[in-house]
């Protein structure tokens, strides 16, 4: 049985509502300005209902999520999901770092493993792993729903922030991968984000196979700003490969020597091939909406999602 | 067993430096089994430093120090007249030597984990000694050892093709070894058990044991 857990943020409550949602991404670097931040989240705005704000993604030290996730809150009015990774953090700076994102009005986590510290740009560095993501979930609802730490010691306050956590239905084999969401579902997830997806078999016999944990899955799609990020893509990110032909339209594309043709002809292989595929999950199957994770490629948006 | 492997021999000479007489203490068990401290290494060992190696004896068992005591009694002299001990075993071997003889002691190997033989010379990690064993429930296959992240609670993200995103992809995923596993023992309930956190406070409290 699901935790029934009260809609906090107004993406839980657009899902539960019946809208097909879409979120955002927002990464923020080795940097010590948001302003980059910012500009794309107001460029992302009239789109999403939220924005994900990365930690320290593929292991790389980049700036604190909760700042920005919080300042994209107050100054842009676009509302965040903190993710947080427990590779780097254990249970008391979890706590820590939930009390505070409470404090700052936070209402969405995404609780999730992390990439390795052995993949990132501090490959010395010790992961942490005090608590997996199954057990993190369970720590964020002992804090939301009985007021509690991992310890039983009570919080003077309340938490109320939705949790979500991560799926990837490129997972091979796929029942380790399912049957795991469905422990986590049952530990008080409210919705699911998905790894990038290129493969609408594979979207569709995940969305089928999670189903039964009656848990809104939002499915994650990754437009390709140039061919270098396409290229980085398929050889470093764990379990995504970009298809052959996608891979070729890009190539292609960046063969244009003017730049603004060649944006372009990037914009168009990605509507041509994006386009299609959001429209048929959201015609076909249950998700409850995409993760549009075009990260300082706010500019698809609008051509993207213009049939929505 | 306890597995080692020798450490390069530059940093060994660079390390026994400043020692010019020494006296080598191999590993009757798992070092001999290593290779890095049986007979073999450790007259090697004795024959590349020449005459400022005292003696050598190669201890049954150089982490139990009433082995130490019996076997190390008639090189009593030598010990007492080297500058250093060169141990050629696990680090407890070295620490426990180092608690008998009162010595500078010096490793000559690093160690790496308790592993599995799988044929000479060819060792996999398998126990990371955390105090509570669970390998009951996970198919006999440990999470904590075998997953790169120690995870409890089945497979990350990182995993493609059964494998794991730590070391490039050649190393299996141990949640999916462990599912299969279960799969085949038809036990996939255990599978979707949750496992809480574990209490840490107990390994770290751990100073010594009992089994009396």
């Amino acid at each position: 049985m699901n935790i029934n857990r009260p809609a906090y943020s107004n993406l839980v409550k657009d899902i539960k509502a019946g809208k097909f949602v879409l979120t955002g991404e927002l990464e923020p670097e080795k940097v010590t300005s948001i302003d980059e931040v910012l500009d794309s989240a107001r460029a992302m705005k009239p789109y999403v209902v939220a924005a994900n704000v990365t930690d320290n993604p593929l292991a790389y030290a980049y700036m604190n999520s909760l700042i920005p996730s919080w300042k994209i809150q107050k100054e842009v009015g676009l509302e965040a999901v903190y993710q947080m990774t427990i590779r780097d953090r254990n249970r008391l700076a979890i706590v820590s770092d939930v009390l505070a994102a409470q404090y700052l009005g936070i209402k969405n986590i995404l609780a999730i493993s992390g990439d390795h510290t052995v993949l990132g740009d501090n490959k010395g560095a010790q992961s942490v792993y005090d608590i997996d993501s199954a057990q993190f979930t369970y720590l964020l609802h002992k804090m939301i729903d009985e007021g509690v730490d991992l310890a039983g010691n009570e919080i003077h306050g309340k938490v109320e922030i939705n949790v979500g956590i991560a799926g990837n239905p490129n997972a091979d084999p796929l029942m380790p991968e399912v049957l795991k969401i469905g422990r986590k579902t049952k530990l008080g997830a409210d919705f699911i984000q998905t790894q990038t997806m290129f493969d609408i078999e594979k979207t569709k016999t995940f969305l089928k196979e999670v189903e039964k944990y009656n848990c809104p899955v939002l499915i994650g799609v990754f437009p390709l700003k140039g061919y270098g990020i396409a290229d980085f893509f398929d050889k470093y990110i764990p379990g995504v490969s970009v298809p052959p032909e996608l891979m070729a339209a890009m190539k292609k594309a960046k063969e244009e020597p003017d730049k603004k043709k060649r944006h372009e002809k990037y914009d168009e292989v990605n509507i041509e091939f994006f386009g299609p595929f959001i429209d048929e999950i959201k015609k076909t199957t249950s998700a409850a909406g995409i993760h549009v994770m075009a990260v300082l490629y706010e500019r698809i948006f609008d051509p993207l999602l213009e049939h929505f | 067993m306890i597995i080692t492997k020798q450490k390069p021999i530059e940093e060994i000479d660079e390390m026994i430096k400043p020692f010019p007489k020494l006296f080598i203490v191999g590993c009757g068990t798992c070092s001999t089994s290593c290779m890095t401290g049986g007979e073999e290494q450790v007259q090697e060992m004795a024959e590349r430093l020449g005459d400022r190696v005292l003696g050598t004896k190669v201890v049954e068992d150089p982490c139990d120090i009433r082995i130490n005591r019996r076997d190390l009694r008639e090189y009593k002299k030598e010990i007492a007249e080297a500058d250093a001990v060169l141990v050629m075993s696990c680090g407890v071997g070295v620490q426990t030597i180092g608690d008998y003889a009162n010595k500078v002691v010096l490793p000559a190997s690093d160690t790496l984990f308790i592993g599995e033989t799988e044929r000479l010379g060819i060792f996999h990690d398998r126990c990371k000694a955390c105090g509570e064993c669970i390998l009951d429930e996970t198919g006999g296959i440990c999470p904590l050892t075998r997953c790169s992240k120690g995870l409890l609670n089945g497979p990350c993200g990182g995993q493609v093709n059964g494998k794991c995103e730590v070391g490039d992809y050649e190393e299996d995923c141990a949640w999916v070894q462990i599912y299969d596993r279960l799969k085949e023992q038809d036990r996939l309930d255990l599978f979707t058990v949750f496992r809480p956190p574990r209490d840490n406070s107990k390994k770290t409290l751990m100073f010594h044991h009992t089994n009396r």
